[in-house]
């Protein structure tokens, strides 16, 4: 990250601020931090602790709860595998291992380079055209492991540009599109 | 009609009189449609449209519910045939502008159907194998109006339900209209709603919640974000009305966070019917006022639960809470509160407009109306279908959905998700109805159906729900916490070709004591798929399972949950954060619990 720590601070505390929802909650705060900075870093949650008057623990706590949420600057591109029952169905893992392999990783996570994050996805929700995946947010059907594996070619051949930030961070994962 | 409705409905009335007065084009860009490559095909029609100089209106519309032809673009120019071309590729763009909408000559070869079946050799809509049959209330507006127009919902009768109750209904009328109807919740529970709304309307606090359910988590279903993203302002009416008859003062639209499409366009409806007076103070200057709002959640199946999602509204951890007291005396933010479905409400307009009978006419003796279910999997037309209770299961698959596309055998369908159970081929004369589907043991659910052909191994497909439900279990009572995990272990073991002899036993002891000490529905439920899985397959679980030879079932590659023993291996949120707080314990293993590949 090239952003000072008080860069980080000062975007947290916009998101905080600007977020479109009426009810604000601890919840709701940190779902707008990752939004705009793609993932919650320490500075982050103490904002977000800051703002709804309470302790970083009590946010933490939270935090740590819902599995969208990242600790750590996501990869550059974000490629989702949905593993839900009908994506399995259709051949999923095959899918899965194929671009395991191609990455060098062992389970879902980030490249070493940074260049890719992979996720599984509970359910991209696009069930009738499994197996389903997406590429920087952008949904794909009928999907195969040659198709997974140009795709994934495509996005790191820079056709598909990320949708970057202004200083390196980048769109949520799931988030606005 | 109350006075300020009248205006309204006039505008409406206006605009879409101008809509069909010219090239009137509609493309599908819902989930679905852009997961066929819709955005493309949208992108190239607006280029196209410049480029030969055509003036047309184009309206992003939610699905048709027709995924299986996807990209769909249906295209209305005045004196043709309304056309709707399926699977199109952004290539076939430029002929359809320069022939159907230019020179007024619909291209049969690539159209799926037209409205009014004037075009030789294209069958009506209403006619495609995948359509007859349907009774669309719900989805009465799929695919028909671009879902962010006000007027284009109020020109198709939309509000005329809200009116009708706000100037000649009493909150008491509505209630029991509501009730009279037969409609049951149709998250999975199908209690009634209409008595699930007396309970709030009892109760005399100020202020009080409607909340609206589209957590949906359930793999498999993708009914709710459908309609909040084809039709949302049927949403918000529905829990406006809602809110007049139990008296409350809140409305909450409950989204899973992630879904884009869904989420803008409620946020979007909801602004334009504070804008039309619709929500805020005074409504339709009746007096009546009701606010509503979205709120966000975090990826957690369980804050699908009734009591978790309020828990996540206050922005918690969604875990489910204790009752008594139930929601309809101690909710969100301590204030009484109901719970419904999506779909459920999106149901209310249409039942206050047409009345209780019409809908109550609808479907079979216990269960009225239409469900909407999502056929994936092995089948032809996978899509959304909004059908009469009372249709069977093999209608609706192999009739409506085509049945298998390759030729091979259905072996059973996945229903109700991942807390569901499994209905065997056999049984797929079963009607469709609540009670009936229950007491088989393969409920409903939300609608998602999943149809599996003879090549889908069984113990397989259960070890995919098992991870998913030992994943979203939210960890706060130890029958759910552990019972998912034990039995995800056993079924890792059988597919491994490792297990015990002890194994059969020792999952229905688990079973038991899962649905007998859970909190909520989760644990109560996880041992579901297993159970039905059984008693429709012993003989391929024991073979899986016996020493003899099981068939090898290739490893499964799991998602990284930090919910799921990750604390041993310091692999935790924890650790990348707060590294120096992490104390380094080795994970114990030994000989006969190795690690297994989604561990």
């Amino acid at each position: 990250m090239t952003t000072t720590s008080d860069g980080v601070r000062a975007k947290a505390r916009e998101a905080i601020r600007n977020q479109p929802y009426k009810t604000h909650t601890i919840l709701s705060s940190l779902l707008a931090v990752q939004d705009a900075l793609g993932f919650l870093p320490p500075e982050g949650l103490d904002e977000v602790a800051r703002h709804r008057n309470t302790t970083v623990n009590e946010v933490w706590g939270i935090a740590s709860f819902y599995p969208n949420f990242r600790f750590t600057a996501p990869a550059k591109h974000v490629v989702e595998v949905c593993w839900g029952p009908t994506c399995h169905v259709m051949g999923a893992q095959p899918i899965l291992r194929g671009l395991l392999q191609r990455l060098g990783l062992h389970a879902e996570g980030d490249t070493p380079d940074g260049a890719v994050t992979l996720k599984m996805n509970t359910c991209l929700g696009v069930c009738a055209h499994a197996p389903a995946m997406s590429f920087d947010h952008r949904l794909a059907g009928h999907m195969s492991p040659q198709k997974a594996l140009a795709g994934l070619e495509k996005l790191r051949s820079g056709d598909q540009p990320a949708h970057a930030g202004h200083d390196g961070a980048r769109t949520a994962s799931g988030g606005a599109r | 009609m109350t006075d300020a409705y009248q205006p309204l409905r006039k505008r409406a009335d206006g605009v879409w009189a101008g809509l069909h007065a010219k090239p009137w084009i509609r493309v599908s860009t819902g989930l679905q449609g852009m997961a066929a490559g819709a955005g493309e095909v949208l992108e190239a029609l607006r280029a196209e449209l410049s480029r030969q100089r055509v003036d047309a209106t184009v309206s992003e519309v939610g699905t048709t519910g027709l995924c299986y032809a996807e990209p769909l673009v249906d295209v209305h120019v005045p004196g043709t045939a309304r056309t709707l071309y399926h699977n199109v590729t952004p290539e076939q763009v430029a002929r359809i502008v320069a022939e159907h909408v230019k020179a007024q000559r619909p291209i049969a070869e690539w159209a799926h159907a037209t409205a009014d079946g004037t075009l030789e050799g294209v069958p009506p809509r209403g006619e495609l194998p995948m359509m007859k049959g349907q009774v669309r209330v719900a989805l009465r507006n799929a695919g028909e109006i671009d879902p962010l127009s006000l007027e284009q919902y109020v020109a198709r009768g939309g509000f005329e339900g809200l009116d009708k109750a706000l100037s000649g209904m009493t909150r008491e009328q509505v209630v029991q209209e509501v009730r009279d109807s037969g409609l049951r919740g149709r998250g999975g529970a199908a209690f009634s709603t209409g008595t699930k709304w007396s309970f709030l309307a009892g109760n005399k606090s100020p202020i009080k919640y409607i909340l609206c359910n589209c957590e949906e988590g359930d793999p498999g279903a993708f009914n709710d974000k459908t309609i909040l993203e084809t039709d949302p302002f049927t949403l918000v009416e529905g829990c406006i009305i809602a809110g007049y008859a139990t008296g409350a003062s809140n409305g909450i639209v409950f989204i899973r966070h992630g879904h884009h499409e869904p989420i803008e366009r409620t946020t979007r409806a909801i602004e334009a019917c504070y804008e039309a007076g619709l929500l805020g103070k005074n409504i339709l200057g009746t007096g009546f006022s009701y606010d509503m709002e979205v709120s966000l959640v975090g990826e957690s199946y369980v804050a699908g639960e009734e009591t978790a999602l309020m828990e996540a509204v206050e922005g918690k951890r969604s875990m489910p809470r204790f009752r008594p007291p139930f929601p309809a005396a101690v909710g969100v933010w301590g204030k009484p509160s109901n719970i419904n479905n999506i779909k459920t409400i999106s149901y209310v307009p249409e039942i206050v407009r047409q009345g209780a009978k019409w809908f109550a006419g609808i479907g079979t003796e216990r269960s009225k109306g239409t469900v909407i279910a999502c056929l994936s999997g092995h089948i032809k037309y996978p899509g959304l279908l909004e059908v009469p209770c009372g249709i069977t299961m093999r209608h609706l698959v192999e009739v409506m959905g085509g049945g298998e596309p390759s030729g091979k055998r259905i072996k059973f369908l996945q229903t109700g998700g991942p807390l569901g159970g499994m209905l065997p081929a056999a049984q797929l004369d079963m009607v469709l109805d609540f009670d009936e589907m229950s007491r088989a043991g393969a409920m409903f659910g939300s609608g998602g159906l999943i149809v599996c052909n003879e090549d889908t191994s069984i113990v397989d497909l259960t070890r995919v729900l098992l991870a998913f439900d030992q994943m979203e279990s939210c960890g706060k009572c130890f029958p759910c916490r552990l019972g998912t995990s034990h039995l995800l272990e056993i079924l890792e073991r059988a597919c491994d070709g490792r297990s015990r002899p002890t194994d059969l036993d020792l999952m229905d002891r688990v079973g038991r004591n899962m649905r007998a000490g859970s909190l909520c529905g989760h644990g109560q439920l996880g041992y579901n798929p297993v159970s039905s899985a059984l008693k429709a397959f012993a003989d391929e679980f024991k073979a899986q399972m016996s020493d003899a030879g099981p068939i090898p079932i290739p490893p499964f590659v799991g998602p990284r949950s930090t919910r799921r023993g990750a604390q041993m291996t310091g692999d935790t949120p924890t650790a990348q954060v707060y590294p120096e707080f992490v104390i380094n314990l080795q994970p114990v293993t030994t000989a006969s619990q190795q690690p297994t590949a989604a561990g």
